[in-house]
């Protein structure tokens, strides 16, 4: 980013803002050509609130980063279609929420227990749908073009072909305009962390995530299965001849995966509870992937990390250069590290380095 | 179908370059002829004016042939495209429109240049620290590069955001009657121009594709590691493959700001990127003419046949898939020729009955005259590597 | 690795090529004339570059080359020369660090420590690209070719290793491109026809035999003109005639000016072309000599196991193409 100013070295200066008073704020507020504003002290302010909301955000991102990763780190291939199998997840979440009868805007009337009982449906319908259409995917892109042996290029063009044709098969199937709002559980605070409030949504989905990660971790890591899935990412050859099924093993990948995009859809919807549109993918998408080369493709560890760094970063950059520019910081973030880092902060641990 | 098209080319390709051009010739005049004849069937009229669709699809394939010199050539996934395109159109409102802030009006050739000049260095600098990088990463990169700069377009003061740039110039001239030969509601003179440069494009791409820096760049798509432990300098001629493909893209951007005479951030999104790479795909990655007629199809079939925008990306996206696992080369899969004096080596070696283009047969077999389309001499895109390197 | 093509010639490739796929245009040459145009051909490809050291004298020097990567040590201080104008063969049991010695001597992996030098300038930090335009060029043990050209197109990005025109040169077809250009493909051709395989020219690399291909890799390399050729076991997958026709093909090159290093585990290959070898064993340097001095050293012989040297396992099996 072209930083045309610098900004004040602000802690002495924070003691007289506060969030909500632009009059208090606007001496901070440095104006460089009127090209970019650089608010240090909304930065400090909300400190520990873009920290809480960002962990909370950056679970997800960290969920999804998981299926890039995993894919990566059997096929070397960069799944871009993998945020369309995570808004297949999202509109698994808002169909059932609709097909439990609830109405878009209107606040649930029920019990805890039992809207407790429905989002869990829904994360299992979504689980379900989202892994099944990531075998699904994975049987109609992918599978012809390994039988064809096809070079790389041929896999990543055919992953953006199948990327835009579920992205415009939901379009037109449901519309442009995104759906109505369904909000199940109302955020509320629970508890404050130096005076920013935590809401139970976001314990739930901190919590659940890391519950999600651990299953998987110890399913890569601890079961038969995921040993195969890493001896297919050390080395395919080797590995098929040891009596690893290479097929099966990839469609295992796919599957977790897809399950875990469908977790993320469920707790995405929760966060944003507007945000069921066909092209709601392609932003969350690209920052999960990321998510998955800033801790180190390949590495499920690192997409935790990963997720959680770029869920927290963007929010601090939000609160430094405004709104308008979250969506850069992750980009910028992500050249940076190829640039210096390519193998990101945990290094590449499934995948194999390249010869 | 195949056989057929396999003997054309074969034929195509016996003929010399300067038999070739004067083949295109008659084809040209008539492409130029187009909007003035109206044939019944071709146009795209009542729906939607002939003129305006040609030129769209001329601007399309002018933006094909520039992403193919960095796809189909070099080998490397850029889905940021679209964001030299608006560079390009973006540098024409800048210094052009009385929005500006720059408070210049330069003449539209005036302003070509710069722009060319402008998208490459930003070409360059997008591909400087990028192009090292493994090709998938270079891929998801490019794609952040459009979306920046769809970003920058939205939330810069002075690029004017959704208001964008009203009365960008054009070139000027009148006919003979005294209306002006470039208008905004007669697309007629600015698609002539459009096909000109295409022809005058095509002309140098063809220098460089027969030269050092095309095979430097075949060889990098090929296997980069040998190409570089055979001398090439891949890093730099993967540059310049950013760069002329950037600059390529600002000429196209700067061709459609001045005919459409507005711009706003409104059609830079990167679906826009993904149809780009469907023109190249569709035609054949690596072959100029395949990607015109990928670029035509891509742009001329929706507006003839009606087609509602959403089916228009589903269908290509669909396209996308179906054509790396069944036809990976392209429709019009044919062999580059590298080599400035290819064509007489051959002759010199095989003699003049022989010397066909390249191909998978052996002097000895084409001598016992075997059928020329078991020839597998289009595989561009699908030698026996890849996946498992 | 290799392909199999639609071509049923390709399978079998016993007879040297020479004999079978004879030019079109060489096939009404009486002797005389056959000889003469071999010296033509000859003469085209030999080097015509400046040395800066004479026959004889050091053109490469080896000085404790060591690389590590990670806990293991790939080369342990190894020191040799290769002299100008000799064929030098490298060899060693499997993982013996060969490769590793090729691959540092073309800028694919950099020593930890030590210097490759050619005529005395340091290769160990060079570019890749500018090693092999300094004069160090090399074939693979796993064919790599640039499969969607011809053969010629192959050979000449060679010869683009000497040549200087880039975008704008090319852009405007300005006359050193032309003559470039020109130069490049008669050279490219001289080379095919050196290698004996000119009457594949116009195929794809992909759609040559095995054997052709080994030799399409050769002439590519020769196309940079080179003052060093490293040869990575080009025997390997050869039938025995076969070998010998490369045999004879090395001494060729050697004879026509070149310097040669050749890795290769087929001894009747190695002992039948090598002017001097130098043995590695697990990174180190065990014995450097003539041939016949080697072949008896008590090093060497412990370290094939016991084995006799001649009858080290030769042919399929052992390359890991």
């Amino acid at each position: 980013m072209p930083a045309a100013g610098r900004a004040p070295d602000a802690p002495g200066e924070r003691v007289i803002s506060t969030v909500l008073d632009p009059a208090v704020l606007t001496p901070l507020v440095v104006h460089t050509e009127a090209w970019i504003n650089f608010d240090v002290g909304l930065l400090i302010d909300r400190f520990w609130a873009n920290t809480i909301n960002g962990l909370a955000y950056g679970s997800i991102y960290a969920l999804v980063a998981l299926g890039y990763t995993l894919v990566y780190g059997v096929l070397q291939l960069i799944n871009f279609a993998h945020s369309e199998i995570f808004v297949i997840g999202v509109f698994g979440v808002y169909l059932t929420f609709l097909g439990l009868g609830f109405e878009p805007g209107a606040l649930p009337n029920l019990p805890l227990a039992a809207i407790i009982l429905d989002l869990l449906l829904a994360g299992v319908v979504a689980m379900v749908v989202a892994g099944l259409a990531a075998v699904g995917l994975e049987r109609v892109a992918y599978r012809p073009l390994r039988r064809r042996n096809a070079p790389r290029l041929a896999f990543l063009i055919t992953a953006i072909g199948a990327s835009f044709a579920i992205q415009q098969v939901i379009r037109i199937v449901r519309g442009s305009n995104p759906e109505g709002t369904i909000r199940l559980l109302p955020p509320s605070p629970a508890f404050t962390v130096f005076g920013a409030p935590v809401t139970n949504l976001q314990i739930v989905i901190i919590l659940a995530s890391i519950a999600m990660f651990i299953v998987a971790d110890q399913f890569v890591n601890r079961s038969r299965l995921g040993r195969g899935i890493r001896a297919v990412a050390q080395d395919p050859a080797t590995a098929t001849l040891m009596g690893v099924n290479r097929e099966r093993v990839i469609m295992i990948t796919f599957l977790v995966g897809g399950v875990l995009a469908g977790a993320a859809a469920l707790f995405y919807l929760m966060t944003i509870p507007q945000g069921a549109v066909y092209n709601g993918g392609f932003l969350l998408g690209i920052k999960a992937f990321t998510a998955a080369v800033l801790g180190g493709i390949g590495n499920l560890r690192g997409a935790l990390l990963g997720g959680l760094i770029l869920g927290v970063a963007e929010n601090y950059g939000q609160s430094l250069f405004g709104g308008d520019w979250r969506d850069v910081v992750a980009f910028v973030l992500l050249v940076l590290v190829l640039m210096f880092r390519p193998t990101g902060i945990l290094g590449e641990s499934l995948a194999r380095s390249r010869a | 179908m195949r056989t057929r098209f396999a003997t054309v080319s074969h034929w195509w390709n016996r003929q010399s370059r300067p038999v070739q051009w004067a083949y295109m010739v008659p084809v040209v005049l008539f492409l130029l002829a187009l909007p003035v004849l109206n044939p019944p069937i071709i146009t795209t009229e009542p729906y939607t004016d002939f003129p305006i669709s040609l030129f769209n699809a001329a601007v399309f394939a002018l933006i094909a042939i520039g992403l193919n010199v960095v796809i189909g050539q070099a080998g490397l996934l850029d889905l940021g495209y679209v964001g030299f395109f608006a560079i390009g159109a973006y540098t024409a409102a800048l210094l052009s429109s009385p929005d500006s802030e720059l408070g210049v009006r330069y003449p539209w050739l005036v302003i070509v240049p710069i722009a060319m000049v402008v998208t490459m260095i930003s070409g360059v600098i997008l591909g400087t620290p990028t192009l090292r990088l493994r090709g998938d990463y270079l891929a998801i990169v490019t794609l952040g590069f459009g979306e920046i700069v769809r970003l920058l377009a939205d939330n810069v003061d002075p690029l004017r955001g959704n208001r964008g740039f009203q009365n960008i110039a054009r070139p000027g001239g009148e006919f003979a009657d005294g209306t002006p030969i470039f208008s905004q509601t007669d697309a007629l003179g600015f698609y002539w121009l459009a096909v000109i440069i295409i022809v005058i494009v095509l002309l140098f791409m063809g220098n460089l594709e027969r030269s050092r820096v095309g095979r430097a760049w075949i060889a990098v798509r090929e296997d980069e590691d040998a190409a570089e432990l055979s001398g090439v300098p891949t890093y730099r001629f993967k540059i310049w493959a950013f760069a002329i493909g950037a600059a390529v893209g600002g000429l196209s951007g700067t061709l459609f700001a001045a005919q459409v005479g507005y711009v706003n951030n409104q059609r830079f999104d990167v679906t826009t990127s993904i149809l780009y790479l469907a023109a190249v795909v569709l035609g054949g990655q690596g072959n100029k003419v395949g990607v015109i007629v990928g670029a035509f199809i891509v742009s001329y079939i929706p507006d003839r046949f009606q087609f509602e925008p959403q089916y228009r990306f589903l269908v290509f996206g669909i396209a996308l898939i179906v054509l790396m696992i069944f036809r990976p080369q392209g429709l019009l899969g044919m062999r580059q020729h590298l080599l400035t004096y290819g064509r007489q080596a051959y002759q010199k070696l095989f003699g003049a009955r022989a010397a066909v283009a390249p191909s998978g047969l052996s002097a000895s077999s084409r001598a016992r005259g075997d059928l020329p389309e078991a020839v597998p001499d289009d595989h561009a895109g699908t030698s026996p590597r890849g996946g498992g390197e | 690795m290799s392909e199999p093509t639609h071509d049923s010639t390709s399978t079998s490739l016993d007879v040297p090529p020479s004999e079978e796929g004879l030019l079109e245009s060489l096939e009404h040459m009486d002797a005389a004339e056959r000889a003469e145009h071999d010296a033509a051909v000859s003469a085209s490809v030999a080097p015509a570059r400046d040395f800066a050291v004479a026959q004889g004298e050091t053109l490469l020097a080896v000085d404790g080359l060591t690389v590590r990567f990670g806990g293991l040590t790939a080369l342990d201080d190894v020191t040799f020369d290769v002299k100008r104008g000799e064929i030098l063969g490298l060899i060693g049991p499997n993982g013996a660090g060969k490769t590793t010695c090729f691959n540092i001597m073309t800028g694919v992996y950099r020593p930890t420590a030590g210097d490759v030098r050619l005529e005395g300038q340091s290769l160990a930090r060079m570019k890749r690209y500018r090693i092999i335009q300094a004069g160090v060029a090399r074939t693979f043990q796993n064919i790599r070719l640039f499969g969607a050209m011809t053969a010629l197109e192959n050979v000449v990005v060679g010869t683009d290793a000497r040549h200087r025109t880039s975008v704008p040169g090319a852009l405007l077809r300005l006359p050193r491109h032309r003559r470039e250009e020109r130069d490049a493909v008669e050279k490219a051709m001289a080379l095919l026809e050196f290698v004996g395989i000119a009457d594949r020219a116009a195929d794809k690399a992909t759609a040559l035999p095995y054997g052709y291909q080994r030799r399409l890799e050769i002439a590519r390399a020769l196309a940079t003109e080179p003052k060093l050729l490293c040869l990575d076991e080009p025997a390997a997958g050869f039938s025995a005639t076969e070998k010998d026709a490369l045999s004879e093909l090395i001494l060729k090159i050697r004879d026509d000016g070149y310097t040669v290093v050749i890795v290769e585990h087929d001894m009747r290959v190695v002992l039948g072309v090598t002017d001097r070898l130098v043995v590695l064993d697990f990174g180190r340097k065990i014995a450097d000599g003539l041939p016949d001095e080697v072949r008896r050293d008590p090093a060497v012989i412990s370290a094939y196991l016991g084995g006799a040297v001649e009858d080290a396992p030769a042919g399929a099996g052992e390359e890991d193409a």
